[in-house]
């Protein structure tokens, strides 16, 4: 709690007492004694003004600065603020002789006032807290000495020391030591991550088992930790709609509140038998409950509070009319390579012929070991135990085809089927979509020298080169392979009301079935190129859905910026991704998707709450005050009980919902 | 130039929206942002022009909530 807040609290306390107090007390009866009687003039207005005064003390005491702000705002112009309305009201219930309950619609004015300040303060820090991911100092290593420096003045190419239980202030890679790292902060997830040299680290990430030395890749600026930091800071100035209508409509508000509560005063006093201290009261009654800091501070609050229960999750949204735009989306459309499959090869079938899998492998597997190809280092994986360099004897590329490679003195081909037509291998092609390797054995007929001719160069007269036989040795398949927790996440966004998913691809139609099968996927294109996806995703912005675009944020900008709301994950590193998207993910799991659909769901119902409840509430009081049948009580309940309730209410918006 | 700055006890956001709006309205202005929630202020400006465009800023936060300050 502040001083401000402490101090707040004290004057409440007082003036709550003296108000008590002074209702417990027979003031009249008092009074009366010290200036005599009621019936004659002169005593009766000195023991008005004695009451006055006496309720005046705790009045002020609790609402002085209230007085006082309104008063100075008064002479800038600019004065129809809530302040101005508790100052009009209070002030006008002490003008028509309701002392104790002008004091208390100012008592409970700062009560309000102090609850939202505690609130707002409360989920500041909660937010600070997680947003507590960057150190203040980072230990650098100059001349062989460790000194300690702001995170800001390391600059690219520096080691940092970084001692367990410390934050890594800037990304770089591993130099020195293993250990393992916990990135919740970045990702929201606590399982820790395993490093050594040469490992990518993150600032934001909490180094846990022992001491590592960082070469820096990048300055504190351009680090994951203050891209993140900026992007959240930031996010609330993005406003939503529903931020947006509530700022307009409390300038139109509170002046057409004050016309109407002085329209209503002027009526009664006109046209009923209420004379003029009742006809005031009722048009009081109005302004007490027509502050709009309900509202005015709900809103954002709430807006926050999504934002960042989301980050916690390892959800960066960007602002708050994503975390709207987000909570309408019906259609997703997922990138297949990165998004639904890890982007990464693997072995995903071995189909051998007359040898065992494991030999089929093997070679395979010794002929790929000096290439850096995608597909080679997925067999070279697949076999996964040491390969002796020296069995592998020449090895030619043949662009477009495969290898021809000596492996243990004898001669293969491994490739795909234009290969083996080409070394008249008995081959057929696999009945599996993916990636297809073919192995085949050179068998040398007559000619010795015939066989150990390369494939490449005797291109074009294999017609005239019967002899060169080969035999089919059997083929693996490589596919990229789908995400463990894909079709889960399908699932879950199924259950979360999506009701459309679209899966794009530049891959042939055979893969992109497989994958949209496997993970339940019931719409899909293949075979587009990058320009295509835009279109693809244009035909699907129709002007009646909402549509997502989830993609990796590498060659998808395009995409990004065209649909709804742009998702990019495994952000963590990539700085691209958080450039061009909406909603970054800092992981790579599209489970998080339906988590995030969840959260901006659950925010926007309590926005939503939040407005229809309080507008209710108040104008329902306003009408029963205006016809006579609200009291200053109800008023205040309307004002202050109404802000209690809507703060409470958006405070939900910090925690995170359980999945269904 | 664009700089932040920490912004003590503000206290309402409808405060906070006026008062971006008022120095948004600035002479020398480019762009000004406040965050109610992050309690900063983003103020963009001409670099010459900075520093007298800060002092009318911090007379315009006074004047909308006087309890608030810019720490400079």
């Amino acid at each position: 709690m502040t001083k401000k807040q402490k101090k707040t609290i004290k004057r409440i306390l007082v003036a709550a007492l003296l108000l008590v107090v002074l209702k417990l007390l027979p003031l009249s009866e008092m009074l009366g004694s010290v200036f005599g009687e009621a019936e004659d003039g002169t005593p009766f207005v000195l023991r008005t003004i004695a009451t006055i005064v006496l309720y005046l003390i705790p009045y002020l005491v609790v609402g002085y600065d209230v007085v006082i702000n309104a008063l100075k705002k008064i002479r800038t112009g600019d004065f129809l603020d809530e302040e101005f309305l508790m100052m009009i009201a209070t002030i006008g219930a002490f003008a028509i002789g309701e002392y104790p309950e002008a004091t208390a619609v100012m008592l409970f004015y700062q009560v309000g006032e102090l609850f939202q300040s505690i609130a707002v303060g409360k989920s500041r820090k909660s937010i600070a807290d997680m947003m507590d991911i960057c150190p203040d100092t980072a230990i650098v290593l100059r001349d062989g000495s460790e000194e300690e420096v702001d995170p800001s003045e390391v600059s690219v190419g520096e080691i940092v020391v970084v001692k367990p239980g410390e934050k890594i202030p800037i990304d770089g890679l591993i130099l020195d030591g293993t250990s393992s790292l916990n990135t919740a902060a970045l990702t929201g997830e606590s399982l820790p991550v395993e490093v050594t040299p040469g490992s990518p680290v993150y600032s934001g990430s909490i180094n846990l088992t022992s001491a590592i030395k960082v070469t820096t890749t990048t300055e504190y600026e351009n680090s994951t930790v203050a891209r993140i930091l900026e992007l959240v800071e930031n996010s609330t100035d993005k406003k939503s709609r529903s931020e947006k209508f509530i700022t307009r409509f409390a300038r139109f508000y509170t002046p057409i509140v004050v016309i109407l509560a002085i329209l209503i005063s002027v009526f009664c006093a006109i046209f009923t038998d209420l004379g003029v201290s009742g006809s005031i009261y009722r048009g009081l009654i109005f302004l007490v409950v027509s502050c709009p800091c309900a509202l005015v501070v709900s809103v954002p609050l709430s807006f926050f509070g999504g934002i960042g229960a989301a980050s916690r999750r390892g959800i960066l949204v960007k602002g708050s009319n994503y975390l709207e735009a987000l909570s309408k989306i019906d259609t997703i459309v997922l990138d297949k390579t990165g998004t639904l499959t890890e982007g990464a090869f693997a072995v995903d079938a071995v189909h051998p012929n007359q040898i065992d899998a494991d030999t089929l492998i093997d070679i395979a597997a010794v002929a790929e070991s000096r290439s850096h190809h995608p597909v080679a280092e997925s067999i070279v994986n697949a076999h996964g135990k040491h390969i002796d360099p020296s069995r592998l004897g020449d090895v030619e590329e043949l662009p477009g085809r495969g290898i021809r490679a000596v492996i243990d003195g004898k001669e293969y081909y491994v490739g795909n089927g234009k290969l083996m037509d080409e070394v008249h291998a008995d081959f057929h092609e696999c009945h599996l979509p993916g990636t297809v390797v073919h192995v085949a054995m050179a068998v040398a007929t007559g000619d010795s020298e015939a066989a150990g001719n390369s494939v490449a160069a005797d291109d074009g007269a294999t017609e005239g080169n019967k002899e060169k036989v080969s035999e089919y040795l059997g083929h693996i398949v490589i596919n990229d392979v789908l995400k463990k927790d894909s079709p889960d996440a399908i699932a879950d966004m199924r259950r979360a009301g999506i009701s459309d998913i679209v899966m794009l691809t530049g891959d042939n139609e055979k893969v992109a079935a497989k994958v949209a099968g496997e993970t339940g996927i019931d719409k899909y294109y293949a075979g587009l190129l990058p320009g295509d996806k835009v279109d693809k995703l244009e035909s699907l912005l129709d002007g009646t859905r909402h549509v997502a675009f989830v993609g990796d944020g590498i060659n998808d900008a395009p995409v990004l910026t065209r649909s709804d709301v742009g998702i990019a994950m495994g952000a963590l590193g990539s700085a691209a991704a958080i450039e061009a998207a909406d909603v970054v993910l800092m992981d790579d799991r599209l489970g998080k998707i339906p988590e995030a659909i969840r959260i901006s769901r659950k925010t926007m119902r309590i926005v939503k709450e939040n407005i229809a409840f309080s507008l209710f509430v108040k104008i329902a009081i306003m009408v029963l005050g205006a016809l006579g049948f609200a009291d200053m009580k109800l008023a205040v309940f309307g004002d202050v009980g109404v802000l209690v309730l809507a703060i409470l209410n958006s405070i939900r918006a910090m925690r995170i919902p359980k999945s269904s | 130039m664009k700089r932040t700055f920490k912004l003590e006890d503000l206290d309402c956001a409808n405060c906070a929206a006026k008062m971006e709006d008022a120095i948004s309205k600035l002479p020398g202005v480019t762009k000004c942002s406040i965050n109610f929630m992050a309690q900063k202020m983003i103020l963009e400006a001409d670099d010459d022009k900075f520093d007298a465009v800060l002092k009318d800023a911090v007379k315009c936060v006074s004047k909308v909530e006087p309890d608030c300050r810019i720490i400079i």
